[in-house]
């Protein structure tokens, strides 16, 4: 067995080049976006559901944090500074990176077949039992064995399949929503979530849980082996337990 | 050196200059159809662009979304103003008789139009939402001249790409391209939900751009200059709002 594992690292890394390379652009644009986010999110940080809201509307959400005008009443008995030029302009120049990243790697996914090969588990995968029986094993933060990181586990491939297929479609959406130009070609696409300020509300909920994914995401590394696994998916070998990688 | 390598270079050179030579007429392109927002060559004039660019390929004639009488916002908000000093104290007592909206640049008739002679003119009316960059919206019924239909009326010269605007607050004043200034919502407006324009919402005239946000909405509008070259306005970005870091395009 051995020796088939080394044979088909040898032709096939760990991760593909494309891979990686789409990891880090999106990494790079999505703390980006994440920095340029909270600094846009301070200038008003209430939230509505509806179409419409303001300061002289009753919040569905209001964050217990000072913000960035004046006009906000906050509680605080100061003002931050605005951040909101540089940071809208750098948000949607890395929504533009992130989205066409994304392209690039969906379209990469399904014609390789890196999302049939990696990603999609098997059916009897997804039996309860043994989706619970994963789960339990995985509680204890256990440092996984060898022969376990040649692949994905089913919870890894649900998860990744979630934020590939879900969350970031969803933030995308949600993010064009409030654009007015492109609430005016798609006028549905605001609607039938409620409007533009449900959309808004959306739209950090669903970052706040691609940002509790990123958190996961880097702890699983560092308990997998942080130099060993960020090592793989720089130079596609995944390092043998004792070499460095 | 051997041949493969030169052959590697002879190719590599001649599809670096087919690159360069077709980013190059790329870019041409761009700027003949209008695409590149005069804010192109800061920072984060790429992403800038490409927004623009997108916006205008696929949304250049879409018409904002209006609403219902019954959605329109019981508790809209104006936002702060700066104070506006005696002198517009002066012409709000004179009930703005001495308010005037001066057109000039690429135009074949300059002309001054008074509020009396605006509110002359064929009136349209409109449910939309205006959002702030903030985040916050409301929506209200907006009434005011097709900003085309003074354009029109002054004879636009075909040449002429966009129009500047300015404020009765000098550090106010921004620009817009034909496609937005020609769009039959762009209006502008002297009424709001009935009444005429409040003055923290802009009044007596404010431009009302539907489908960009609040900040490209200015207030008080004096002057529009039409232009087909907006680096002779302010730093040659457009409008104030580059200035102080803000996009000049703000459909998103």
């Amino acid at each position: 067995m051995g020796t088939i594992t080394q044979m088909t690292e040898a032709v096939r890394p760990r991760h593909a080049a494309l891979v990686r390379v789409t990891h880090w652009l999106i990494t790079l644009s999505f703390l980006a976006l994440l920095v340029t986010g909270v600094e846009i999110l301070i200038s008003h940080p209430r939230f509505y559901w509806g179409e419409t809201g303001n300061v002289n509307t009753r919040a569905f959400l209001t964050l217990p944090i000072p913000s960035s005008r004046g006009t906000v009443p906050t509680g605080y008995g100061y003002v931050l500074p605005d951040q909101n030029g540089w940071s809208r302009y750098l948000h949607f120049e890395a929504a533009w990176v992130a989205v066409l990243t994304g392209l690039i790697y969906a379209t990469f996914g399904f014609l390789q077949g890196h999302f049939r090969r990696n990603l999609i588990p098997a059916a009897s995968e997804l039996s309860p039992k043994r989706l619970a029986a994963d789960i339990l094993r995985h509680l204890p933060f256990r440092r996984p064995s060898e022969d376990e990181t040649g692949s994905y586990n089913v919870l890894q491939r649900l998860t990744y399949l979630l934020v590939i297929f879900v969350l970031f479609p969803l933030v995308i959406w949600t993010g064009l929503d409030m654009s007015p130009a492109f609430a005016s070609v798609f006028p549905g696409a605001v609607t039938v979530l409620g409007g533009r300020q449900s959309a808004r509300t959306l739209h950090f909920f669903v970052s706040i849980f691609l940002v509790l994914f990123l958190f996961v995401h880097v702890l699983m590394v560092y308990l997998a082996g942080f130099r060993k696994r960020v090592g793989a998916m720089i130079t596609g070998r995944l390092a043998k337990t004792g070499e460095r990688a | 050196m051997s041949m493969i390598s030169r052959r590697k270079l002879i190719t590599t050179g001649l599809l670096a200059t087919a690159g360069a030579t077709g980013l190059g007429v790329a870019a041409k392109l761009a700027q003949h159809y209008g695409l590149i927002p005069p804010d192109a060559g800061t920072l984060y004039g790429a992403g800038e662009t490409l927004t623009y660019a997108a916006q205008r390929l696929f949304a250049r004639h879409s018409l904002a979304q209006e609403f219902a009488r019954s959605q329109i916002s019981k508790d809209p908000f104006a936002n702060e103003v700066d104070p506006l000093g005696a002198e517009f104290q002066r012409i709000q007592q004179g009930g703005f008789a001495d308010w005037r909206l001066a057109v000039d640049g690429m135009v074949a008739r300059p002309a001054s139009f008074s509020l009396a002679e605006l509110q002359s003119f064929p009136r349209s009316t409109q449910i939309t939402l205006i959002a702030c960059e903030e985040g916050w919206s409301y929506i209200a019924e907006w009434s005011g001249v097709p900003l085309g239909h003074v354009l029109n009326l002054v004879g636009a010269l075909p040449a002429a790409r966009y129009v500047v605007y300015r404020s009765f607050q000098p550090d106010w004043w921004d620009s817009i391209d034909m496609a937005d200034a020609l769009h039959p919502q762009t209006l502008l407006a002297l009424g709001m939900n009935g009444a005429e324009l409040p003055i923290p919402f802009g009044g007596p005239l404010r431009l009302r751009v539907p489908r960009q946000l609040g900040y490209k909405n200015v207030k008080y509008i004096t002057r529009l200059t039409l232009t087909d070259n907006l680096k002779r306005f302010g730093k040659g970005l457009g409008s104030a709002a580059p200035e102080g870091g803000y996009a000049w395009y703000a459909g998103i």
